[in-house]
């Protein structure tokens, strides 16, 4: 047993708290997560404001730490499942917010054939943490799917995931259709997952390899104009 | 003649040796399958350190999610490959393999090998051995598991049904046998 005293976070000052939730979203504790981000919130900070310093700083060094090879996949699972804690709560607020301002929208999917999510999930985190209002289409997603969430939400982005050396074609197939739809001029795409590389996203004329999903987010508001130069 | 093999083939490329002309095999650890991007590199280094020692080479792995580089480097090193993306379409057969994922696409396959080495090769990389609430986040679209076995093995059969519990799925078992791959690696070597 542990001769440290219990933390008490509503005991902690604010800068005390936030990096106290950057440790402990690091170390995939949800609860602590949720319950700092409620106390945070009970103080009159901004959702906004919670989630860029404590939440998505956190996940970006998860994400660091993650390509370094300090952490590995059980390790980033757990701080985003920490993450999605604090995300329940403000994810609501955020969208009640008049001030809130999109970053842009994106529709997000993992491609026709493949069940794999764990990688689209975590960039669509960031890309929320980034501001961005996301449509994840989920697995599985066809072209037609593709298109009609292209139709209804009207996306600023468009980003395709596949684990599999066998469904990484179809990102192919669906950049190629919306090319003959005159498409691609005004919906940049971007493509990530384990066995695609930049090599690949180049050959298929996709606009931005992700290579993970902090980096990801990052290259969506360079996309969008953001993050200017 | 120089037989590449995954680790997690060893056994049953020794095991139909007999139908196979003189080889010599060398394995790289099945655990690269958790970092692919290591498999073409492990490859190469076997193909540099046995250069002329061989007249020809193959392959006995699936692509592995090398994203198409394991067949690029066939391509520039003259090596054949067993067919299928997939090692699990090698016991199968590709045809069979393929309408199985039509059938279910959330199917999660063990061999022999994998239910032998489940914790090994699956819990333990995926960190379920210490954060078992992390299950969900990796098979929560996998329908069922379909143990396709090579040999007949009671205490493995006991293994693939607990790793189906293990993983929430459904299980099958579907026994192959070594038929289908002893033909295709036994052609490739003719």
């Amino acid at each position: 047993m542990s001769d440290e005293p219990e933390l008490i976070l509503a005991e902690l000052s604010d800068d005390e708290l936030v990096e106290q939730m950057k440790d402990d979203l690091y170390d995939g504790m949800g609860p602590e997560i949720a319950e700092g981000t409620q106390i945070l919130l009970n103080r009159g900070w901004d959702a906004n404001r919670i989630l860029k310093e404590s939440l998505v700083d956190a996940m970006r060094i998860v994400g660091l730490d993650f390509a370094d090879g300090i952490l590995f996949v059980p390790e980033v699972l757990s701080a985003a499942n920490a993450m999605k804690g604090g995300m329940n709560l403000l994810r609501p607020i955020l969208a009640a917010s008049d001030t809130q301002t999109s970053t842009g929208r994106v529709v997000i999917g993992t491609v026709k054939g493949d069940i794999h999510d764990i990688g689209k999930n975590l960039v669509g985190m960031m890309l929320e943490g980034a501001g961005f209002e996301v449509f994840d289409l989920g697995i599985n997603t066809s072209i037609d799917e593709f298109l009609e969430a292209i139709d209804k939400h009207d996306p600023h982005i468009l980003g395709m995931s596949a684990l599999l050396t066998t469904t990484m074609p179809y990102m192919s197939v669906v950049i190629e259709d919306l090319d003959k739809r005159n498409m691609l001029k005004n919906l940049p795409v971007m493509v990530g997952g384990a066995p695609v590389n930049k090599e690949f996203a180049d050959a298929i004329h996709a606009n931005a390899y992700g290579p993970d999903a902090a980096t990801t987010a990052e290259l969506a508001k360079t996309i969008v104009g953001v993050n200017r130069p | 003649m120089l037989i590449i093999a995954c680790g997690a083939l060893a056994r049953e490329v020794r095991a139909v040796a007999d139908q196979l002309p003189n080889f010599t095999l060398r394995c790289f650890p099945a655990t690269l399958h958790n970092t692919p991007d290591r498999i073409v590199p492990a490859i190469t280094t076997i193909l540099d350190d046995t250069v002329g020692q061989h007249d020809r080479t193959i392959l006995a792995l699936g692509d592995c999610g090398t994203g198409g580089a394991l067949d690029r480097l066939c391509t520039a090193r003259d090596l054949q490959r067993l067919p299928g993306a997939h090692c699990y379409a090698f016991f199968t057969g590709v045809t069979d393999f393929d309408d199985m994922m039509t059938e279910e696409l959330g199917t999660f396959f063990l061999t022999d090998f994998l239910a032998r080495q489940f914790d090994a090769m699956v819990m333990r990389p995926l960190g379920l051995d210490r954060k078992p609430e992390l299950r969900d986040m990796y098979f929560g679209n996998y329908k069922r598991l379909v143990f396709l076995s090579q040999t007949e093995d009671a205490d493995l059969l006991a293994r693939a049904k607990a790793a189906a519990v293990a993983l929430d799925l459904t299980f099958e078992h579907r026994p192959t046998g070594l038929t289908p791959f002893a033909r295709d690696l036994a052609r490739l070597a003719a």
